[in-house]
């Protein structure tokens, strides 16, 4: 059976290269932000960024960031 | 049935707890080989060390012994001996040395980039694997939850207080990377015959990256204490080849998307 699922995921950062990969994730989330605040919602652009940030992000934590976004209170440089 | 049972044992590689055991699991990957070769470059010296080191003591307790020798010596100092028994520490810490830390930087060298993310994050008492790299909207696509299997409910031939009832199905021979977390407190995530053993901290992200070369089914256990049935979350990998990799997943895909 071939592969039909093509696999491909968020590429090794440079500017992360040790263990802790929190703040890649957090960054990847708010770049992804920030494209679409720059380049519109539906940005083809922007969803490089928002397959980066699904892929190393638990989903408990965009949702709470999601939730964070929408009330306002969210805690970083969108 | 007993005799069947043990040419099994030959043949088949040892990728779980085995009673009685006492060396390493097989290696299934290239940083576990890098380990068990690093044990064995060590474990020279240590059998040279131990032998003169045994061999003096008991040399020295049957010469010196009292009846035998009734005047103790008063030597105090000895410029060549102090010399050598310097040196020649140096010279094996270094041997040792050197392996050990080309391993440990090769470890932490990511040469490809990874294939594959999937992320285990530790719960009380149970493992959740997300596989997010096909995600469209913020929606999991594929998450399940790892529990093990009670004792009562398993089967003949399945190892206890190892089989979990949804096992992370990856493609063997891929570079993956492994994102650790937990939503509640400290677990780890280890597998030994993969070399792998790391920590999940809330709120921390810890990755690993893995190529597991051949297939096969490797089990590993909870490896921080997070409570009354810390020995009871087992983790278990199936490596299947990387063709029927894309149908596996898609599979388990089917009825996580029907109720999304």
């Amino acid at each position: 059976m071939e592969d039909e699922i093509d696999l491909k995921t968020a590429p090794a950062d440079f500017r992360f290269p040790t263990t802790n990969q929190t703040r890649h994730c957090f960054t990847r989330y708010i770049e992804f932000h920030r494209c679409t605040t720059a380049k519109g919602e539906d940005s083809v652009d922007c969803e490089r960024f928002a397959k980066y940030y699904r892929a190393l992000c638990p989903g408990e934590w965009v949702d709470k960031w999601n939730e964070q976004r929408e009330t306002g209170t969210f805690p970083g440089p969108l | 049935m007993i005799v069947l049972k043990w040419l099994f044992l030959t043949i088949s590689p040892c990728d779980a707890a085995e009673p009685w055991q006492l060396g390493s699991q097989d290696a299934a990957t290239p940083i576990m080989q890098g380990i068990i070769d690093l044990h064995h470059d060590i474990f020279f010296f240590l059998i040279l060390i131990l032998v003169f080191v045994l061999w003096i003591l008991v040399r020295a307790l049957w010469h010196f012994h009292y009846k035998e020798n009734a005047i103790p010596q008063r030597i105090v100092h000895g410029t060549t001996i102090e010399i050598l028994r310097t040196i020649f520490p140096s010279l094996i810490s270094m041997f040792i040395a050197i392996p050990s830390f080309a391993l440990l930087y090769s470890m932490d060298e990511v040469v490809v980039d990874p294939a594959i993310t999937i992320k285990a994050i530790g719960h009380q008492w149970y493992w959740t694997y997300e596989y997010s790299d096909y995600n469209s909207s913020d929606e999991q696509s594929l998450t399940f939850d790892s529990y093990m299997i009670p004792e009562e409910d398993l089967e003949l031939g399945q190892s206890r207080l190892l089989e979990v009832d949804n096992r992370v199905v990856i493609p063997a021979k891929t570079h993956l990377r492994i994102i650790v977390t937990s939503a509640d407190v400290p677990h780890s995530w280890a597998v030994p015959s993969s070399g792998v053993k790391c920590d999940a901290v809330p709120g921390r992200l810890n990755q690993i990256s893995i190529l597991v070369q051949r297939e096969g089914v490797y089990y590993g256990q909870c490896s921080e204490i997070c409570g009354t049935n810390h020995a009871f979350t087992p983790i278990v990998v199936e490596a299947v080849p990387r063709k029927d990799y894309g149908s596996r997943v898609s599979n388990q895909l089917i009825p996580q998307t029907g109720e999304a």
